[in-house]
């Protein structure tokens, strides 16, 4: 984690549509090698600031710079360097392990050779080298879900971006979930995620919440824990729910 | 060049591993085909009729006769007296009655003229129509043959020619309709779904996150399809030439290139839809209902344009597969070349462009919100 050289940079990012604004004047980076939590409750305008840092859609001013490159006009070269894992673990049911594996990779551009030893690699690592050629539909969800994932970063991104990657998953599997994200990040992976689950928000290096648009508090857990004076995660978010004017931007 | 193979590659796995799709894709065409060709079809052919004849003279015989030896009638019972035309109908024995007054014969030679009353069961009016105008063609043929013989001062012979059509087959009108409904319905339901399965699972997201960009992957969803749409003409083709006896007149690559130019149009269609729903139910009614009625009632497949009202003949000239029944029926049937069917081609081709743009631009606004 370096705090010197941030990985997602923004600067008074403002998006609107209409007369709504999703994203009210949002300031924050994104170190490299740290997990950052992105929280914030449903309609805070998490998923739009998430969909401009990922080169999908423009905002109406302010400045953003994901892995050194402005969304404004590189947006083509963000998403070679990004990964992405929606809620859904999208993987096609209706293929194999090795043609999903052998799918995501083509489409980020990898050559042949690379996919081969790729495949192998990540079938290995997850040790599903008996199911390579089963069909997703018949694995178990947590399978799907780690498989979801190395293919998120089948193109050996330094940032990937994890949409609610643990929603409707039981407990154990989240865990496990969880030591898979440990064990990118301390490979140097960036990694930026939703959750709704607030003990998952402890876990993070950093957190922002969202409130109405604007970024309400960013810190570490630890920190926003003291300055709030709770306990947990959980009451530090239901605080912030109810005062929606208050504003914490950390202490660097 | 490299993503695409790729991308055709996963959409083939999708298609072929889908036992529904398939059924669509492959099995309609052909059901529908021989639905159309067997079934639905406007020729009389075996009709049962009854006669109730009061003369019985050597005359009504070779009438009787004549009638009954074509393919066009079965003769099912011969009847007594009035009273049992209705019981006849009513328990439907026959489509019509026949009936010669009394002393048929002997009227024709003296008066020179003889009713014959021809009943038929209007409760289906069309059929009715055809087995009384089957029925009067071939009393009006024998009267034309015994006529020459007697030689008459003067009469008008009407002759009619059916043209491009002689022996006015149901297979003539039915194949181009069919083939053209079967690309529309095909091309636009399979590929509005096939997109729209993506959003639902949420696969869609993934790759718009992708250096894909929105062209790259709306054209490797719908090329397979274009290929296997493509292997269906072939068949339909093939079916109404050895199935049906309906050879392609006119060349066959530029009615293959036609369709092509068709086919395309069918997939923009689809591609507008699925960027109007995120729902597989909602893209399949949709393409049902609003592609499958109007390429069957308002392109002049079954009903007539001419004979429509303006305002529905004005949804009949927007109606995309009306020019493609055109070119099919020139080409298909007249054996005309390009130069007859450039205006409906370029008709085609405009629209072509108008909704492969529009259809691209929806599904950009749509990842740009």
């Amino acid at each position: 984690m370096n705090p010197a050289a941030p990985i997602i940079k923004v600067r008074n990012l403002v998006k609107k549509f209409g007369n709504f604004t999703a994203n009210d004047n949002l300031n924050f980076d994104v170190y490299r090698g740290e997990i950052f939590g992105f929280l914030g409750a449903n309609g805070a305008g998490k998923t739009t600031a998430m969909k401009i840092l990922c080169g999908l859609s423009k905002p109406t001013s302010g400045m953003a710079n994901v892995a050194g490159y402005d969304v404004y006009h590189q947006h083509n070269k963000i998403k070679k360097s990004i990964g992405y894992m929606s809620q859904k673990f999208s993987l096609y049911e209706d293929l194999t392990v090795r043609e999903n594996i052998r799918f995501y990779a083509g489409i980020y551009g990898m050559d042949r050779k690379s996919i081969r030893l790729k495949s192998k690699e990540l079938i290995d690592k997850l040790g599903l080298s008996e199911a390579a050629d089963v069909l997703i539909a018949s694995l178990p969800l947590g399978w799907r879900q780690k498989l979801a994932f190395s293919v998120a970063m089948v193109h050996s991104p330094d940032l990937v971006f994890l949409d609610e990657p643990t929603s409707g998953v039981d407990p154990i599997t989240r865990r496990q979930f969880w030591s898979l994200i440990y064990e990118a990040a301390d490979k140097g992976v960036t990694i930026f995620l939703t959750t709704h689950y607030m003990d998952e928000a402890e876990y993070c290096d950093r957190v922002s919440i969202m409130v109405e648009g604007r970024i309400a508090a960013i810190d570490t857990p630890q920190r926003l824990k003291q300055i709030f004076e709770v306990e947990s995660m959980n009451e530090v978010f239901i605080k912030l729910a109810r005062n929606p004017e208050y504003k914490y931007e950390g202490t660097e | 060049m490299k993503h695409f193979l790729g991308f055709v590659k996963k959409e083939l796995y999708h298609i072929f591993r889908d036992s529904r799709t398939l059924v669509i894709l492959f099995g309609i065409p052909v059901i529908l085909m021989i639905l159309f060709g067997y079934v639905v079809t406007t020729e009389v052919k075996n009709a049962r009729i009854a006669i109730l004849d009061y003369s019985k003279d050597e005359v009504t015989r070779k009438i009787i006769d004549k009638i009954g030896s074509t393919d066009y009638f079965i003769i099912a019972k011969y009847l007594q007296s009035q009273k049992e035309i209705s019981e006849t109908f009513r328990k439907g024995q026959a489509k019509e009655v026949i009936v010669f007054e009394p002393g048929f014969g002997q009227k024709l030679k003296r008066e020179k003229k003889a009713s014959i009353h021809l009943v038929a069961d209007a409760s289906d009016a069309n059929s009715a129509n055809l087995v009384v105008a089957y029925t009067s063609a071939i009393i009006n043929d024998y009267l034309l043959k015994e006529n020459k013989a007697v030689a008459m001062p003067m009469q008008i012979v009407t002759e009619s020619r059916m043209l491009y059509n002689p022996e006015l087959k149901g297979v003539y009108m039915f194949v181009p309709g069919t083939m053209s409904m079967i690309l529309v319905l095909i091309c636009a339901l399979l590929t509005s779904v096939s997109i729209v399965r993506e959003k639902e699972m949420g696969t869609m997201e993934v790759l718009l996150v992708s250096p894909l960009k929105p062209a790259q992957i709306v054209f490797g969803k719908v090329a397979p399809y274009i290929l296997l749409s493509f292997i269906n003409v072939i068949t339909i083709l093939l079916l109404s030439n050895f199935v049906f006896g309906l050879p392609v007149k006119g060349s066959v690559v530029l009615l293959l290139a036609e369709s092509m130019l068709f086919i395309i149009l069918a997939l923009s269609i689809g591609i507008t839809i699925s960027s109007s729903t995120s729902n597989q139910i909602v893209a399949m009614v949709v393409s049902m209902l609003g592609l499958m009625l109007p390429s069957i009632i308002l392109s002049g497949f079954i009903f007539p344009i001419d004979n429509m009202p303006l305002w529905i003949k004005w949804i009949c000239w927007l109606n995309p597969t009306t020019y493609f029944i055109i070119i099919l029926k020139s080409v298909m049937l007249k054996g005309l070349g390009f130069l007859s069917i450039w205006k409906e081609t370029a008709i085609l081709a405009g629209a072509t462009i108008i909704l492969l743009v529009i259809s691209i631009k929806k599904f950009k606004v749509r990842l740009e919100n």
